[in-house]
């Protein structure tokens, strides 16, 4: 016989069961895509579940309808056209109408210009504007490695947002290293959605994507040769490694064959295309996000008083291609790719 | 019915005055406690609980353990400001942390590393009279000293693993971190580090003598318990006086795989299975960054691993001309 007690422990295992279950795995089919040589595991593992709802959320805004050449440049039509003065007029104001919907859909024309004097600079985020569209068209020519001819647009990163959805911060200081207990080692050791929800190094951006930190840990030969990187500055190039996954919504075996990380001849042309994404990330956040800092009021700025900042999640939004790879680039070619 | 005839639960719980065990030499502490019967442990094991034997050794290691249990919870609910909920949000996260590497050797500040130096000293003194308290209740009752050897070969890899290592390194940067998810991250970060720890020789015998472990005691275990109804848990007196429960469980090996064990013999496999994975384990993570930087190359080079025809490969943008850092 077996006991009443028994009855109820198995219930309540099976029940912790299929939670563990339901919590822990994706719902089956599984597409399994070999992205390696035969035999080495090299898989990226999809569900159709993920897939339709990457789909969903990666539906493009539809293009402003072509306009007319009006003959004249911007800069000779309207006041203080600092960036894209040659730009034919009325391509100019079809340009800003996207903007408006890319960025800010809600707020409207104002939320960069000042309203009845739309030349006027006092606005910090007509200035902050400015420099962005600098930037999208340098990252178009400049930065080709990285995002092909695909080329980004506003909307990559701002999908409807004034503020994109997915920046970063430097995190608070430690408020107890100063003390004598329960100091963190570099912000490590909290259930971190920077890094995955790990209890890795909690800014596993600032060294990489801002600083020029040394990310490859991996000895080259078989042998000691002299100092070699620490475990914690492996542990925080597998933060960022841990962040460039989740950005991306893909395992490790996309970029590299985990036999052998550092290997360039087992995995490397997805893994180059990344390289330049993290120099890419580094030079916005260096030369165009970090100067901003000034413009910002206040209340735009992370706890320790810097701007939000760039990382792949910015722009990938959890697809392994921004926007899934489709071009919108192209139909603003006059203005994002002069 | 199936649970019962499957003999998952011990089904015989004998009950007479609880055993206080031999008498013990002039010097000894007294046992503590009054023993007394649980009918639930008689399910899994003896029924009788206690009395226990804590002695000098037992007391010394339990406070030291003590000590560090302490000192590594007390850093961790400092971590999260004091605060009850965060500490048990965040258990799993929370971590006391080795020295950073600046300092290598060197007694670092209390709050970089200080404090993971006593935890670990109090620690490996806990444990190290734990295992002189085993070794020595083991001689006194004129038994022979195998499962202190066996915990000494565990030892043996806890030190490499928190005190030999970091030694020979130079650094106590290299040792392990106390925390659940924080050991394991390093686990990881460490096979990254050393180019992939699956292929060190000795990494796969201790998996090797892991999961032999797991088998063999599968093995043993269910053997025994299809013999039960010849009296076949009866293992020792078997040895000599070789029962049916015996030659069945022989026949049954002989007759499957061609070889069998003995009633005798089993044991030694079973006891040199679970030894030689922390010792082998040891072994493994020593030559780890002190004989060998990068274990993938090492097992190419020594043909341990092939060496894989290129797939899709690039050339490192780093050593293109002109290339960015």
């Amino acid at each position: 016989m077996i006991g009443f007690g028994l009855k109820v422990a198995g219930a309540v295992a099976a029940v912790a069961a299929c939670f563990f279950v339901y919590l822990t795995f994706g719902f089956p089919p599984v597409v399994d895509t070999q992205s390696g040589l035969r035999g080495t595991g090299m898989a990226q593992i999809t569900y159709p579940s993920t897939v339709a709802r990457l789909r969903a959320a990666n539906v493009l805004p539809e293009a402003q309808p072509a306009a007319e050449p009006s003959g004249e440049k911007s800069s000779a039509v309207y006041e203080n056209v600092q960036v894209l003065g040659d730009l034919d007029s009325n391509e100019f104001i079809r340009f800003m109408t996207a903007i408006t919907e890319w960025v800010s859909p809600q707020e409207g024309c104002n939320y960069c210009h000042e309203e009845g004097n739309l030349a006027s600079d006092k606005l910090y985020q007509k200035i902050v504007a400015r420099r962005m569209i600098q930037m999208t068209i340098d990252i178009n020519s400049k930065w080709k490695s990285h995002v092909a001819e695909t080329g980004v647009t506003c909307h990559t990163c701002h999908r409807g947002n004034p503020v994109p959805a997915n920046i970063w911060f430097k995190p608070e200081p430690d408020s107890r290293m100063a003390t004598y207990a329960g100091g963190r080692a570099g912000n490590q050791n909290r259930a971190n959605p920077a890094v995955a929800f790990s209890s890795l190094p909690g800014d596993p951006f600032s060294p990489y994507l801002l600083g020029a930190t040394e990310i490859r840990v991996q000895p080259t030969t078989a042998l000691p040769r002299g100092q070699g990187a620490s475990i914690q500055a492996t542990e925080g190039t597998y933060g960022l490694m841990m962040h460039m996954s989740d950005a991306l919504g893909v395992n490790c075996t996309s970029c590299h064959n985990t036999q052998a990380l550092n290997d360039w001849q087992q995995a490397g042309r997805t893994r180059s295309i990344a390289w330049h994404g993290i120099r890419m990330a580094r030079d916005l956040n260096t030369n165009y996000v970090e100067p901003l800092t000034a413009q910002f009021p206040a209340s735009r700025l992370g706890p320790t008083g810097d701007v939000a900042k760039i990382n792949c999640a910015t722009c990938h939004q959890g697809a392994n291609k921004p926007l899934l790879g489709q071009n919108m680039v192209r139909d603003y070619l006059a203005a994002l790719r002069p | 019915m199936g649970i019962e005839y499957q003999n998952i639960f011990t089904r015989v719980q004998a009950r007479a005055h609880p055993h206080d065990g031999i008498a013990l030499p002039a010097g000894d502490w007294a046992r503590d406690g009054k023993p007394f019967f649980a009918h639930l442990m008689g399910i899994i094991g003896n029924a009788q609980i206690g009395p226990i034997y804590l002695g000098h050794l037992g007391v010394a290691s339990l406070a030291c353990g003590f000590i560090a249990f302490e000192i590594i919870g007390l850093n961790m609910l400092a971590s999260v400001n004091w605060d009850p909920i965060e500490f048990v949000r965040q258990l799993f996260w929370l971590a006391l942390e080795p020295p950073a590497p600046k300092y290598g050797l060197s007694l670092p500040p209390l709050n970089e590393g200080g404090w993971w130096l006593m935890a670990g000293f109090f620690l490996t003194a806990s444990i190290l009279l734990w295992w002189l308290r085993m070794y020595r209740r083991a001689r006194q009752l004129g038994m022979g000293t195998h499962v202190a050897w066996a915990f000494a070969a565990a030892i043996w890899l806890y030190l490499v693993l928190g005190f030999i290592r970091p030694v020979l390194m130079g650094s106590w940067s290299e040792a392990v971190p106390f925390g659940i998810f924080p050991h394991l991250d390093w686990t990881a970060a460490f096979s990254l580090r050393y180019g992939n720890l699956f292929y060190n020789p000795f990494h796969m015998l201790s998996i090797v003598f892991l999961y032999g472990s797991t088998l063999l005691f599968a093995m043993h275990g269910a053997t025994i318990l299809a013999v039960s109804r010849f009296g076949g848990e009866r293992e020792i007196e078997q040895i000599v006086d070789r029962g049916t429960a015996s030659e069945r469980a022989a026949l049954f090996w002989r007759w499957t795989m061609g070889f069998n064990a003995t009633m005798e013999s089993i044991h030694r496999w079973a006891w040199w299975f679970a030894v030689l994975c922390p010792l082998t384990g040891g072994i493994g993570i020593l030559l780890t960054g002190t004989a060998v930087d990068n274990w993938y190359l090492w097992a190419v080079k020594h043909h341990v691993a092939p060496a894989y025809a290129p797939y899709m490969p690039a050339v490192d943008p780093a050593t293109l001309p002109g290339a960015v850092r």
